[in-house]
């Protein structure tokens, strides 16, 4: 309060980052130039709601820059039947939810053996985790497509007679490269638990199991809340691993079929675009509803503490 | 994979871990040892089939000659796929240049618009969340719904940026995604409206961290704004400069959906990764030649990754 008072007043001082309770210099040109930046940025998206809303004969009639026409939502029922997103959602949902509820899982164990004991080699699997998640995926599509591959099944199991398009290969190779950044992300969060919780609980002979999920895991909920998040997300939009393992249509997720769609949608850009912001809704949802828990998971341990 | 992509983004700093409270592993009973080694197990083993095994295995493939069918068709090459991908193989020069250009142009224009973005935000000013929400959007976007979106915008007879330079239905129009020597760029604006976004959230939080007293300081000795930032706000944030340098690099690296859902990697798009894909689906499997390609795509990526976890793990080893 009292640095307010001294500050001195010069050119350049609404500039400077006014923070607790002093009185606040408008902002003009920040303004001015924040404003600008924000419909750049909407353009793209607001082009897209734009054609989706008009009907295919407006636009070839006025051309798609005009506002002749009507708008409605017929072409989000058509891009719906046609393109099947029922079935795409469905088949996101199908890989999104296990991979997230495992990699969880799995990192959580892992995360709380190493960053609450002591062993040889921790750090070391830690790193291990660490780098895993940080490859370029196309290094390792080589030999997980031929392991898959030639990993024979009976056919009453696997249409295919492999491994190769199934659900278990999307999901096994996208659940190992998130646990490691999750393991990376939980462990730091687990560390700074205070000790003697789980050593209270080590006196009353409490085992590991009964630590990890009794103690340790509900202390974590906001770590894991965050990193859900992030995670549904992030296999929801994830294009690469179904691209490779999965050959049936049918059967691709919905971020992956779009590549199929922007070719069957090509001679109607209002299809097209309908489709994509059906695509975008669901994450427009998440975005909506938990945006701070997926900004949370995103600078998790990037902020003090 | 943006994913993924995001990856490294939380520094081990801050946390320091209360060693001497911390159980040692011999202090535990028998069926205690039991639990905690399946509790590693599990995932470790998760790691090594899925990722560290696949990883030498691409480099033994890099040295074969092979179409993918039986194991027995499996014939040592030596060192001919490198010759081959290095000599006489056209678009990979190319893609090399591609990569290199898509780090730049990362580094040069989407980072600082990012960092501009954050510090603008950070004055407290009116609607700050709703900027932020809005620019902050396209991250949640996966790049291949980035690629159709920017598809409806640069369209040569429908998009709105031909409409809006007037060229529109004439000969001049542009092919913004189609023509070889411009789609890259193209395709690297469409990027950036994404990586921006997430470099600014992560420098906002970097800025929440920087103590306000330094600031007070810095301007009570009588420093201006922009002095403040690039003497003390800048170096001060210094771990997250790192994170972001090293998720720059490593998103370049990554690169893959947007140009795959353009036009498959291909006609002025070529990438390192998508060569590979190129190389391993389709017609005339060339495992070796693509296998290849991965080596020297995880060769430079190494670079980064060594770098970034020998600064994250320093302290604890």
């Amino acid at each position: 309060m009292s640095s307010t008072i001294v500050r001195p007043r010069k050119p350049g001082a609404a500039l400077r980052p006014t923070k607790v309770g002093s009185v606040q210099r408008p902002h003009y040109g920040t303004h001015i130039f924040l404003i600008i930046m924000a419909v750049v940025w909407l353009i793209p998206l607001g082009w897209a709601m734009f054609t989706a809303l008009r009907p295919k004969a407006d636009t070839d009639k006025y051309g798609y820059f005009s506002f002749g026409g009507s708008f409605n939502f017929e072409n989000f029922v058509a891009a719906w039947n046609q393109g099947g997103f029922s079935k795409l959602l469905f088949n996101s949902a199908i890989i999104v939810v296990p991979t997230v509820i495992l990699t969880l899982f799995f990192a959580s164990m892992m995360a709380f053996a190493v960053s609450r004991f002591t062993w040889k080699l921790n750090i070391t699997l830690l790193i291990m985790f660490t780098a895993g998640n940080l490859l370029p995926p196309q290094v390792l599509a080589a030999p997980l497509f031929e392991m898959f591959k030639h990993f024979e099944l009976p056919y009453s199991v696997s249409g295919s007679g492999s491994l190769l398009n199934t659900y278990f290969a999307v999901i096994a190779v996208n659940t190992a490269f998130q646990v490691g950044f999750c393991t990376f992300v939980l462990s730091n969060y687990m560390k700074a638990l205070p000790a003697d919780m789980t050593e209270a609980a080590f006196v009353d002979g409490a085992g590991i199991w009964r630590q990890y999920w009794s103690i340790i895991m509900p202390l974590t909920r906001p770590a894991l809340a965050a990193l859900g998040t992030l995670e549904v997300i992030f296999i929801y939009n994830d294009f690469f691993w179904p691209l490779l393992f999965i050959q049936s249509g049918d059967m691709l997720p919905l971020t992956t079929g779009l590549n199929n769609l922007k070719g069957q949608f090509l001679s109607n850009y209002n299809l097209l675009a309908a489709g994509a912001i059906i695509t975008v809704i669901p994450t427009l949802i998440i975005y909506l509803a938990l945006q701070r828990q997926f900004v949370a998971g995103l600078t998790l341990g990037a902020s003090k503490g | 994979m943006a994913d993924t992509t995001l990856g490294a983004i939380a520094p081990a700093r801050g946390v320091k871990s209360p060693g001497r409270l911390r159980r040692r592993y011999s202090m535990l009973t028998r069926r205690d040892k039991m639990v905690l080694a399946v509790m590693v197990a599990i995932p470790t083993l998760i790691q090594l089939i899925f990722i560290w095994i696949p990883t030498v295995l691409s480099i033994l493939l890099s040295f074969v000659r092979w179409n993918g069918l039986a194991f027995s068709d499996i014939r040592p090459a030596g060192t001919a796929n490198y010759e081959f991908v290095f000599k006489d193989y056209p678009p990979f020069i190319p893609a090399l240049q591609h990569n290199i250009l898509w780090l730049l142009f990362l580094a040069v224009i989407a980072t600082p618009i990012g960092l501009l973005l954050a510090i603008l935000l950070d004055q407290n000013i009116r609607g700050s969340r709703i900027y932020q929400s809005i620019f902050f959007a396209p991250v949640m976007l996966s790049l291949v719904l980035i690629g159709v979106i920017w598809q409806l915008f640069y369209s040569q007879n429908n998009g709105l940026l031909n409409f809006l330079l007037g060229t529109s239905g004439t000969p001049r129009a542009v092919d913004w995604f189609g023509d070889p020597n411009i789609n890259i760029w193209a395709a690297l604006i469409a990027a950036t409206w994404r990586h921006a976004g997430y470099v600014m959230i992560l420098y906002l939080a970097g800025l929440k961290g920087v103590d306000p007293a330094l600031r007070e300081a810095a301007s009570l000795d009588g420093a201006n704004a922009v002095q403040t930032f690039f003497r003390i706000v800048f170096p001060v944030m210094r771990p997250i400069n790192i994170v972001i340098v090293v998720i720059t690099i490593i998103e370049s690296l990554r690169a893959f959906d947007i140009v795959y859902i353009i036009n498959g990697g291909r006609n002025g798009l070529e990438l390192i990764s998508a060569l590979v894909i190129q190389n391993l689906v389709g017609e005339g499997q060339v495992i070796g030649i693509g296998s290849a390609l991965a080596v020297i795509l995880l060769v430079v990526s190494l670079v980064p990754i060594v770098i970034y976890l020998s600064r994250t793990f320093k302290k604890e080893v």
